[in-house]
Parts: structure tokens; C-alpha cells; sequence
């Protein structure tokens, strides 16, 4: 238990009549970077409203490092949901300082840490403008230091690039790195699955209100492969080749092929050379997550 | 408790720093003062209208005297109608008041004639047949050599004295009834007010938290409920702090502005008589006064001020938790959550429509048990507080009161919490009714 920052078990929400959980259980290993991720309505928001302690799940335990969640745990939680805003009459430094002061900082700590982070952001001198006053992407950055200003455990990033320009996106996403490497764990929710492939190294898969597949990404990858090859070569390819495996696709000096069973690739791969093939390149093609993520969601 | 201290300061600080509250709250005092200076310049213009006036008493009735009045000249003259008419722009007169001979002492009717271009004004006219109705009972009482000593005192003024049954019972004066009226109409319209502006900001706040997507954010770090107590208790301070400041202010500025615009005690009397309509004359009316002040400040103040703030915490706790539950249900649009105020709107604008029938009959069956209802009380009970209403009917209301606030906030709260993260859903009653009965 202890190895995990968060531990869901058989967690079920009802709203009405509508099931928006049923049954999840995952566990969050400490430290990692983890992916929550499923189609809109799957019932993410709805999970991560229960362990923000938002909401209360109807039945189901939720553990945080070990602990059953209570009243204390906000504090050690940063949440940035996907629909964030600000006060727009206050003053960026006052207002960072009421939301960290709510997460249980002091006065004299609140100042440190957001002191801390302008320098970090290059924003030394925004204390006194108004929320209002800042575009769009100016305030993305505040909202990200009041979710990082009480050096939360656990960070949950719900779509945290959505509405983000590249630069910003790029700042954020060394941040979260750089947190990660501070041993927070961070929860990123998310549809977009090229996001998750570049930062996340576990994922749970949640549609219905259920979870369909959990795990680490590499392990899942290599679940669902298919044992496709992609070779690049020079010169003429042997007329038995198709009689060896599944030509998928092919263009100039590039070709796509599928075989039964793992090991038939090096035999490929020799029976390529013999015939006199130039090879470039041979690798092996995993399924990306965008393309397990709709296979398991239709399936 | 920390984070509700937290929630409370930012929410009045925030309001209070505001330009537009400096600025409400400086000006209408201000807008209260300038009021008052233009209603009193309007009565002094009135009574500048000078006026001169020739009388013929051709039957010497008034004996040459009659007394003048500001702005209003009066002189007798030897002088025959006809000619005074031919020669009329001659003479500075703006008109000739022709007083003929009485012929029958006995008759109780009697016409004078006055001549001019203008019509002349009422409060002209009623003074001049005041002034020749007392000349000729003068006459009268001489011609008829009747003793004015005993005339006088068949004009028997009656006056009626309300007293307590009970030895030690609370005596009131004959003015009690007028002055707690007036004390406990301007309650009544201040809790009115109060519940309005200070209810409809609360829901704003709300609304504006919602279509911000901030209360996401507040609500990881704090509970609903605090969020929405906190918001509660510091608009509430914020309504405090302007109401009190417009009660030193207002009446402050009220007076410098009577002092520097020098408005004598005639033109507030104008003013007084032409709103209340009363026909007091003046003596009458300063003694009044005296009483009036002397009333006042029998009153029991000290337990009237504590009640009325408590009423008006009670009923804008009540009311603004209602308003805050209902903003938490409406969308980005507020025209389309009007509808779901109406249900808080209309026990105010019924309760305030009682409250001018209380004040009227503080101890009707209708005002007691309105004064008890917590809806109501807020509005009724302090308008019924100057009439000292019996101690268990305060003391039922107030416990009524200070149940159903707690009440009342912790329903709101309970609709609250999952109004605040329902988006783009047209809300109903019947689902606000529906979801306090969600689970957390």
C-alpha cells in the first residue's frame, strides 16, 4: 500500500440515476506520472471530484499514501481542474496568496513559495497588477502556481494544455518534470493521447464509468502489438516474401509487414539479407495509445 | 474555522476597497443631502412670491388692523373701489380685498371681494379668510357684547391619554402610537432594502464564482458550505458597515446642509405639514415637537437596537442563503434564472406590504403572527418594535428567527454544493428541490 501516493478501490458514484462510476479501482504508484484517461463523460472529472474530496464516492475507500481520505488531505492535493478561472478584480500577488493561505500555508510561507515561483516564471513584478489585466496566457501561469504553491503530494492536471499556447505548454510541461523529479506524483487526465505517450508512465483507461485497462505504458504497448515490422531497404525484394508474412503497407524503399509470431522477425530479417537486400532500417511498430485507447473504447 | 475567517475577510475586503462601494456609500448620503436642499429651496421659492394687498372695510370691521405675513403686505385704504380700480397700475398693489359691512350679525356666512389680475394662490387665499374670519369674530363679539373670556372657554380642546391597567405597565403618551409608526415604517423599509441589495449581491458573487470556473479551485481547498457561509457572513459585514455609515451620515449631512442653507424652522414645518397634509398650527406644532423628542428618546433603545441588528442578520442570513442557493443554479445567463428568484421575491414584497398594515395595527392577529413567520418577521418585527409588543412575542420570534436561518443556510448549503459544479443545464425547482437530497 505504502508504495502507492493513491488507492482506489471499488469506487461507485451515482448522480441521480446516472452511474457516472462503477467499480473503479487503480492504484497510483508514488512518484510516477500517471494517466487518467477516457472519453469525455467516462466519468473522469467525476473520479477526480472524489479524491479532491469534492464530492464523496457512495461506496469504495480511497487511500492517500496509505491513509483512507479525509479532511486534512486537501492540503497535500494541487488540483488544476480543466475548467479553471480566476478572480478578476484581485491582485495576482493577493489572490495566490488567499488560495495557498487555504491550503494551509502561513502568511510568511505563502510569501516564500509565490516569491519563489515569479522568480521561477520571470513575473517579479506582477504582484500588484490585476488578474484582469493579464492576457490569457499570463494567467494560465498563475493558475498553475496556485495549484503548485502549497507543494502539494499529489497533483491532479485535469487537460492542464488545454487552451495553451506552445510556449506556455513547453514551460508547464518542465515544470511538471521538474516536479516529478522532486518525487510528486501527478495525475494527468486527459483525452489527448500524444500527451500522454510523451509524459506519462502509467495509465488507467476508464470508459463507462469503468476501468478497461491499467498499467504501464510500455507494458500495455507491447500487450496490443501486433507484431508489425517496418523495414526501409535498397534494391529488389524477393518474390517469396509474401508467402512469409502480411504485406500491410508499402511505398518507395519502405515497407510494412505483419508476421504470427515474434520470433519470425529475425528469420525475416535473414531471409531479406540472403536475397540481397539492403537494409536501412527494421523496426518493430508498436500500437500507439491513441490507437489502443479507440480500440478498447468501441471494443 | 481558519479558512471561514479566510473566506469572510477576502469577501469583504475585496468589497469594502472597491471604488463603487466608496463611492454608493459616500454618495448617497450626498444624493440624501441634495434632496433635501432642493425640496427646501423648492418651499422657500413658494413663499418669495410677495404679494400687496389694499383693503377697503367699508364697515370698519377690522378695525385698521390686521396683522401682515411674510411676504404678504396688507394696508388700508380711504380710498372709493371704483377709483382704486381705474387707477389700478398706478398703484403698487397686487390686489384690493374689499371687506363690506356685516349687516346680520347672526349669519354665519359672509363674502369678502378681492380684485386682481392673478388668481390668487391658495395658501394667499386661506390666509386672508383666516385673517377676516378672526377680525370678524371680533366684531361680532363686540357688537353682540358677548364676554370673550367664556367664549374662549367653551373651546374645549380634548386630549385622549393612553394608561397602562396594571400599576407598573409601560405608559405611553398620546404620541407613542405616531412616533413608534414612523420608527417602525423606517425598520421595516431599511430590512427591506437591506434584503434586496444585500441578498441580490450575495447571488451575484455566486453566479460570478461560477461562470468564473474559480469555485472548482476554492471548493479542492475548502467546503461549499464554508465557501458560501463565509460569502454570507461577509457581504453581511459589508451591508453592516454601509448601513451604518449612512445612519451617522445621512442625518449629519442632512442637518450641516439645514444649517448652511439656513432653512428656518417655518420651512421645515412647510415641509412637514405639506407631506404629512395635517392642519397643525404652529404653536400646536412646536409643543408636538418637544413631545415628539421627548418621546423618542423614551424609548427603549437599548433593547430596540439590539433586536432590529438581530433581525437584520436573521433575515439577511435567511434571505441571502436562499438567493446564494439560487445563483448557484443558475447558468452564465441571468435572464434565464430570474424565474427562480421570483420565490424568494415574493415573501419580501408580501412581508413589506404587511409591514405597512402593522404599523397601522401593531397588535392585529395579521401582524403577530406575521412577526412570528420567519419569512415575514424579519420585515414585520422590527416595524412592530417601537410599539413594544409583548416580550413572549419577541422572544417566539426571535427563537423562530435564529432556528430557521440555520435552518435555511443549511438547506441552501445542501443545494449549493451541487449547483456550483452543474453546468450548461436549465434548472428547474423541482431538481433544486432534488438535490438536496443528493449525497456528498
Amino acid at each position: 500500500m505504502s508504495e502507492s501516493i493513491l488507492s482506489l478501490d471499488n469506487i461507485v458514484k451515482t448522480y441521480d440515476k446516472n452511474v457516472a462510476v462503477d467499480g473503479v479501482s487503480f492504484e497510483v504508484p508514488k512518484g510516477s506520472i500517471f494517466g487518467l484517461l477516457g472519453p469525455n463523460g467516462a466519468g473522469k472529472t467525476s473520479l477526480i471530484r472524489i479524491i479532491t474530496t469534492i464530492t464523496r464516492a457512495d461506496t469504495g475507500v480511497v487511500y492517500l499514501d496509505g491513509e483512507k481520505l479525509n479532511n486534512r488531505h486537501p492540503e497535500q492535493i494541487g488540483y488544476m481542474p480543466e475548467e479553471r478561472g480566476l478572480y478578476r478584480k484581485m491582485k495576482v500577488g493577493d489572490h495566490l496568496l488567499y488560495l495557498a493561505r487555504l491550503k494551509g500555508l502561513s502568511k510568511e510561507q505563502a510569501k516564500a513559495q509565490i516569491g519563489h515561483w515569479f522568480e521561477k516564471f520571470e513575473i517579479e513584478d506582477w504582484w500588484n497588477k490585476k488578474v484582469e489585466e493579464l492576457s490569457k496566457g499570463m494567467q494560465q501561469k498563475i493558475q498553475f502556481i496556485a495549484t503548485v504553491v502549497h507543494q502539494p503530494k499529489l497533483l491532479i492536471l485535469d487537460e492542464p494544455f488545454s487552451g495553451l499556447d506552445p510556449v506556455n505548454t513547453n514551460l508547464i510541461k518542465d515544470e511538471i518534470h521538474g516536479l516529478h523529479n522532486q518525487g510528486v506524483s501527478i495525475i494527468f487526465s486527459t483525452h489527448r493521447m500524444e500527451q500522454v505517450e510523451e509524459v506519462c508512465e502509467n495509465i488507467v483507461l476508464i470508459n463507462k464509468g469503468r476501468n478497461v485497462l491499467e498499467g504501464r505504458v510500455k507494458d500495455i504497448k507491447n500487450q496490443f502489438k501486433r507484431n508489425r515490422f517496418r523495414i526501409e531497404y535498397e534494391g529488389e525484394l524477393p518474390a517469396g516474401l509474401e508467402e512469409r508474412a502480411d504485406i500491410v503497407g508499402q511505398s518507395d524503399h519502405a515497407i510494412t509487414i505483419q508476421v504470427e509470431e515474434e520470433s519470425r522477425s529475425n528469420e525475416l530479417l535473414q531471409y531479406l539479407l540472403q536475397h540481397g537486400v539492403f537494409i536501412h532500417a527494421f523496426n518493430e511498430i508498436l500500437p500507439t495509445l491513441n490507437e489502443i485507447f479507440i480500440q478498447q473504447v468501441r471494443g | 474555522m481558519d479558512k471561514l475567517w479566510l473566506i469572510i475577510k477576502r469577501e469583504y475586503l475585496t468589497r469594502v476597497r472597491r471604488r463603487s462601494f466608496i463611492i454608493a456609500t459616500l454618495l448617497t448620503p450626498l444624493a440624501f443631502a441634495v434632496f433635501f436642499v432642493v425640496v427646501g429651496l423648492i418651499f422657500q421659492y413658494e413663499s418669495d412670491d410677495t404679494r400687496r394687498i389694499a383693503i377697503i372695510d367699508e364697515g370698519n370691521v377690522l378695525k385698521k388692523s390686521i396683522k401682515d405675513e411674510k411676504n404678504l403686505y396688507f394696508k388700508f385704504v380711504d380710498v372709493e373701489l371704483d377709483v382704486l380700480r381705474d387707477n389700478f397700475h398706478d398703484f403698487d398693489y397686487d390686489g384690493i380685498l374689499v371687506i363690506p359691512r356685516v349687516k346680520d350679525l347672526m349669519a354665519r356666512n359672509y363674502t369678502v371681494y378681492y380684485y386682481s389680475n392673478k388668481q390668487p394662490t391658495l395658501d394667499i387665499e386661506s390666509l386672508i379668510r383666516e385673517r377676516v374670519r378672526e377680525g370678524v369674530k371680533d366684531y361680532k363679539i363686540a357688537a353682540l357684547e358677548l364676554d370673550p373670556a367664556q367664549l374662549e372657554a367653551l373651546d374645549t380642546k380634548v386630549a385622549l391619554e393612553p394608561e397602562p391597567i396594571d400599576e407598573g405597565g409601560q405608559d405611553a403618551s398620546k404620541l407613542t402610537g405616531a412616533i413608534a409608526a414612523g420608527i417602525g415604517g423606517l425598520m421595516g423599509i431599511v430590512m427591506y432594502i437591506v434584503v434586496f441589495i444585500y441578498g441580490m449581491m450575495v447571488m451575484r458573487s455566486v453566479m460570478e464564482e461560477k461562470t468564473n470556473r474559480i469555485v472548482e479551485v476554492m471548493i479542492s481547498s475548502v467546503r461549499p458550505f464554508q465557501l458560501m457561509l463565509g460569502k454570507i457572513i461577509g457581504v453581511g459585514a459589508v451591508g453592516l458597515t454601509q448601513v451604518a455609515i449612512w445612519a451617522i451620515l445621512i442625518p449629519t449631512i442632512v442637518l450641516i446642509t439645514s444649517l448652511v442653507f439656513g432653512f428656518d424652522s417655518n420651512t421645515q414645518m412647510d415641509m412637514a405639514q405639506s407631506s404629512a397634509a395635517a392642519e397643525i398650527n404652529p404653536e400646536d406644532a412646536e409643543a408636538m415637537l418637544a413631545l415628539a423628542i421627548e418621546e423618542f428618546n423614551s424609548l427603549n433603545w437599548w433593547s430596540i437596537l439590539p433586536l432590529f441588528i438581530f433581525f437584520f442578520l436573521g433575515g439577511f442570513f435567511l434571505y441571502s442563503s436562499l438567493f446564494a442557493a439560487v445563483g448557484s443554479a443558475m447558468g452564465d445567463d441571468l435572464g434565464e434564472g430570474q424565474s427562480l428568484t421570483i420565490p424568494i421575491t415574493i415573501p419580501v414584497v408580501i412581508a413589506f406590504y404587511i409591514m405597512i398594515v402593522a404599523i397601522q395595527a401593531p397588535n392585529s392577529s395579521l401582524a403577530v403572527w406575521s412577526s412570528i413567520f420567519p419569512l415575514f418577521s424579519p420585515i414585520v418585527m422590527p416595524a412592530r418594535l417601537a410599539f413594544s409588543p409583548p416580550v413572549w412575542e419577541v422572544v417566539l420570534s426571535v427563537v423562530v428567527l435564529a432556528a430557521s436561518s440555520v435552518f435555511f443556510v443549511w438547506l441552501s448549503g445542501r443545494i449549493y454544493r451541487v449547483g456550483i459544479l452543474m453546468y450548461g443545464k436549465k434548472v428547474t425547482l423541482k431538481e433544486l428541490g432534488k438535490w438536496m437530497f443528493y449525497r456528498d
